[in-house]
């Protein structure tokens, strides 16, 4: 998988972009669908030290080492893909020397970068805690003193996730020449920056459940007590009810108010197959408001299907928000004499999503491996 | 003289397009002379209509009706050059895209453009393109270049700017000759100039005596999406209310006009 994705991205690079099936109509493809997706789920290593170094709650010092690493790879994997998604790869670092300050994009560039950086350091003593490393005495005290800034790191990666989970909603919210994507919101904020934040805050502890469940899977062994089970549940669907709660009001308001004074009929928007009435329905019903229940019912009723059932639906429904934001904002058409578009990814843009899929499962392995990322793993074997 | 929403800066003039879609028989001239002129490369095999560079490109649409009640109309669009909130220029992360103070005119800076497409997504008139290629021309072509515009290279955004190579040509003449702006009679788009019906004029929109202006104010008059508020500077004129409509000009002022008789 690695070596054909880095064939494709290589194909890219070198031939230019032409290797996908993107177009002038898609200019965003795949990759920005499974990059918003990945950084969303991602969000589970900054909700995560949020709640364990600042909410205080400690039970989850069980995952957050794992928590950490996802959010690490799934943020390093995103900006691979979009360092081959850019045209002009070479000229990234033109946003820090020519920044537009009003562009959502400026603001995601900036928040993810730092974040990366955040990352890399909260990966760093996880890193150092490996016991031959643990024999080289600066490590150790550079460890020691890691430590004791993690609360402020964790602040600092908390700031600027909110953010830029925010900025990334605020990427189609801002789009007034797309009225399907357009959002009244709040200030200079559309709604869609706040319900990124939220959707992807919910989605976070979701993912970590299920990624936690599949290594206990996969290694045979018990990794977290049930307990750690039970608050990322429970955290997980109240923060997806509360999103759709919001969501729902978001969707009124763009449907009655926002919608109308662009011109724009909303039914017009759903009468395009594949994208019917039901997209709507699955997004906020099907994969938000039954998972958020599902969630809530396993916390409480210690029921870990219905834990592990809740966290899938809910992470399949932010990776649906994203596609809709994505792609149907791209294949709705604005002008009434051209024809509605439908996109389909060549392998090269599928074979580079699996090789940065590849490296998250390698890289993941390899800290599995060598490292402790669930410090409570060695205890409850012996039970 | 007034001062722009966008920037804040001077804005002498406000050139844009009018178009007559009842005159346009889409032969396709204006967009032949405006890729000539700008050095658009001919597409070669593997590149379709969904991946190709046309600055200027022309729809054909119709009334949905059928013979003998069938119409066609033509529509040449072009960038839009919005005026207000313009979708392109607040979106693109490294200042690539911005206002010509002078003219009103958007333009692209190629050199400075990452190729996130970013812009292409914001823009509700699809009038921006990617290259997707590298841009060549078969042997001896390229003895046909333009030397007053830069070829693009793979990888970056391009779309329509009303022939800023005329525009510079205009206010050099003008300044060989010691006046301080263009006449407006000195620049003309390739578009406009080829356009064998005289479909597509050029001119100030704020000059009130520019045909250009003129045409703008008449009642069949109107721009695309409208109600975007995207203030764009190409007009279209139909007297047809269908085309109007399909145009999405102002439903409710077409209604108005339409119960007025």
């Amino acid at each position: 998988m690695l070596g054909i994705g880095l064939f494709a991205i290589g194909l890219c690079l070198i031939k230019g972009l032409n290797q996908t099936n993107m177009d002038n109509r898609f200019a965003f493809g795949l990759w920005i669908f499974l990059d918003l997706t990945v950084i969303a789920l991602g969000a589970g290593a900054f909700f995560t030290g949020f709640l364990l170094y600042i909410l205080r709650r400690d039970e989850l010092r069980a995952v957050i080492n794992s928590a950490v690493v996802l959010g690490f790879i799934c943020y390093s994997g995103a900006i691979l893909v979009l360092m081959v998604d850019v045209g002009q790869p070479l000229r990234a670092w033109f946003t820090f020397w020519h920044p537009n300050v009003h562009s959502m994009l400026t603001e995601v560039t900036f928040c993810i970068t730092c974040y990366l950086a955040v990352l890399a350091i909260e990966y760093a003593p996880i890193v150092l805690r490996n016991r031959q490393l643990r024999k080289v005495p600066s490590f150790l005290v550079f460890e020691f003193e890691l430590h004791k800034v993690m609360p402020v790191l964790a602040a600092v990666g908390t700031f600027l996730s909110f953010f830029h989970q925010g900025s990334l909603g605020g990427l189609y919210g801002v789009l007034q020449g797309r009225p399907f994507a357009y959002r009244d919101g709040f200030a200079i904020w559309p709604s869609t920056f706040f319900l990124f934040i939220l959707s992807a805050i919910a989605t976070g502890p979701a993912f970590v459940l299920v990624t936690t469940w599949a290594v206990s899977k996969i290694s045979s062994k018990r990794l977290v007590q049930p307990s750690v089970y039970r608050i990322l549940a429970m955290v997980s669907g109240w923060l997806l009810v509360t999103y759709v709660g919001f969501k729902g009001i978001d969707t009124l308001v763009w449907l009655n108010r926002t919608v109308p004074r662009t011109g724009a009929i909303p039914a017009q928007f759903y009468a395009w197959q594949p994208f019917g009435t039901w997209v709507l329905f699955a997004e906020i019903v099907l994969f938000g408001l039954v998972p958020a229940l599902i969630l809530i019912a396993g916390a409480r009723r210690r029921s870990f299907a219905l834990q592990l059932t809740g966290s899938l639906l809910a992470c399949a429904g932010v990776a649906l928000n994203r596609f809709v934001m994505t792609i149907q904002t791209l294949a709705v058409p604005t002008l009434k004499f051209e024809p509605f578009m439908l996109y389909w990814p060549s392998w090269q843009e599928v074979a580079t999503f699996l090789a940065v899929a590849a490296y998250g499962v390698i890289l993941y392995s390899l800290s599995f491996r060598y490292l402790k990322l669930f410090p409570h793993e060695r205890d409850l074997q012996q039970y | 003289m007034k001062s722009s929403a966008n920037s804040g800066a001077i804005i002498k003039r406000r050139f844009g397009l009018v178009i007559d879609l009842d005159r346009c028989n889409g032969c396709g001239a204006c967009a032949t002379a405006c890729a000539v002129e700008n050095n658009v490369p001919p597409a070669f095999p593997e590149v379709n209509e969904r991946t190709g560079l046309t600055w200027m490109r022309v729809y054909r649409a119709e009334n949905g009706r059928t013979f003998p009640d069938s119409r066609t109309v033509y529509f040449p669009i072009s960038c839009q050059h919005c005026g207000h909130d313009t979708p392109c220029v607040s979106v693109c992360p490294q200042n690539a895209v911005d206002i010509n103070p002078q003219t009103g005119v958007v333009s692209q800076i190629p050199e400075r453009c990452l190729g996130c497409r970013y812009c292409m997504a914001a823009c509700p008139y699809h009038a921006r393109y990617f290259n997707w290629f590298d841009p060549t021309w078969p042997a001896g072509m390229e003895k046909t270049l333009n030397p007053d515009v830069s070829v693009r290279m793979r990888g970056v955004v391009e779309k329509c700017n009303l022939c800023h190579s005329r525009w510079q040509v205009a206010k050099a003449k003008a300044a060989a000759a010691g006046k301080q702006d263009l006449d407006p009679a000195d620049y003309t788009t390739a578009c406009a100039e080829a356009c064998p019906a005289k479909a597509i004029v050029l001119g100030d929109l704020d000059d009130r005596n520019s045909e250009a202006s003129r045409a703008a104010k008449s009642p069949n008059a109107f721009r695309l999406l409208a109600k975007l508020g995207t203030d764009p500077k190409i007009y279209y004129r139909s007297n047809r209310e269908w085309v109007r409509r399909l145009g999405d000009a102002d439903v409710a002022q077409i209604e108005s006009e339409a119960s007025r008789g």
